[in-house]
């Protein structure tokens, strides 16, 4: 078995095996989202539906971009990203998930506004770096991968690893004023 | 008005508060502008229905900003207070900046004890806005710390987050210029 360290080698949802099934996801203040979550096994039976779990969740919430295992109430380091087709995105690796995943470089940092499906009420302005590396593992195979990204799939992926180690994005907005209601109270 | 010369003229504090409707800050900033006072720093927002204006303006007496602003208050929808304070100059900076954000449960006294440990710690919040949202309680302050003591601080406030039931984060305020 050869790592591929330029990408995801090919790898589709249909290597998991299994179609998922669509889970509930949870909303802050549900303390699941607030701890970090351990590292998991990626050829795990457990692991591996899991992240057909949160790749089926992730495709039937509209507009979802991304989803960690934590937002279905999993303490784990498996999350699921898809920013194809969205109008921000420069680079897209397609639909995937990744276990155990670093950032190990982050650079030309941009703010941005970010909401999440566990804070459905309010976005926030946060600063990601829109250059990124990142490492992890495949659920499955448990292949090593390195991922070269950038834009709003970078974004993405920061702010699905910031779950998975139990940080929302109001533990990184900006200031006092950055933070958003959705709803208006009239 | 250059603002050098707004040293030696009145300065008021202002409060207006009430259901927001359209027009409230176009109502009382043409008040204002009418006595000829400066507008000088300002926050008006909008907080669960209610819109909430708090500014320092200097120019006219206090007295002459009351009764201008009584015709906006006299249905009972609006609350004005106006107040002489004494101009004494910006303030200077009392350490580092840092962003501090609390989320979790709603529950008495969140705001209460995290701005404690930040006060004994001799830290000033110069910016807060909390958020109530479905049982979700968001607290975000900006707050200059004594240099050296951000460790510290973000180790009482992790502690007091515990006792709490809450989540804490304690960093670094982006200061870059563009």
């Amino acid at each position: 078995m050869t790592a591929d360290y330029a990408g995801l080698g090919g790898w589709t949802p249909e290597a998991l095996g299994l179609a998922g099934e669509v889970l509930t996801v949870v909303s802050a203040p549900d303390p699941v989202l607030s701890r970090p979550g351990p590292e998991v096994d990626p050829k795990s039976d457990e692991v591996v539906r899991l992240a057909a779990d949160l790749i089926a969740t992730m495709r039937v919430s509209p507009g979802c971009v991304g989803l960690a295992a934590p937002q279905v109430g999993v303490s784990a380091q498996v999350f699921a990203v898809n920013v194809t087709g969205h109008p921000k995105a420069v680079t897209v690796h397609g639909v995937f998930a990744l276990c155990n995943a670093r950032v190990v470089e982050a650079s030309r940092w941009k703010a941005g506004r970010e909401g999440c499906m566990s804070v459905p009420d309010l976005t926030g302005d946060v600063k990601r770096a829109s250059r990124l590396v990142v490492e992890g593992r495949l659920p499955g195979s448990g292949e090593p991968v390195r991922l070269v990204t950038d834009g709003f799939e970078a974004r993405a992926l920061q702010h699905e690893i910031d779950h998975c180690a139990g940080l929302l994005f109001l533990d990184r907005v900006a200031g006092a004023h950055a933070v958003y209601q959705r709803k208006v109270y009239l | 008005m250059a603002a050098g010369q707004n040293v030696r003229m009145n300065e008021l504090a202002i409060t207006v508060i009430g259901r927001d409707r359209p027009g409230i800050v176009a109502d009382v900033a043409e008040a204002l502008a009418r006595l000829g006072a400066n507008l000088t720093d300002s926050t008006m927002t909008r907080l669960r229905g209610h819109f909430a204006m708090t500014l320092i303006c200097v120019g006219p007496a206090a007295a002459d900003v009351e009764a201008a602003l009584a015709p906006l208050a006299a249905d009972g929808q609006l609350l004005a207070t106006v107040r002489a304070v004494t101009p004494d100059g910006a303030t200077e900076s009392a350490g580092e900046p840092y962003v501090l954000a609390v989320h979790g449960a709603d529950r008495m006294g969140i705001v209460a004890a995290m701005t404690r440990v930040l006060a004994d710690a001799g830290g000033n919040v110069t910016d807060l806005s909390t958020r109530l949202t479905g049982s979700l309680y968001v607290v975000v302050a900006e707050v200059e710390l004594p240099l050296g003591s951000s460790d510290e601080v973000a180790g009482r406030l992790a502690r007091t987050a515990a006792e709490l039931g809450v989540g804490v984060s304690l960093r670094p305020a982006d200061t870059d210029l563009l």
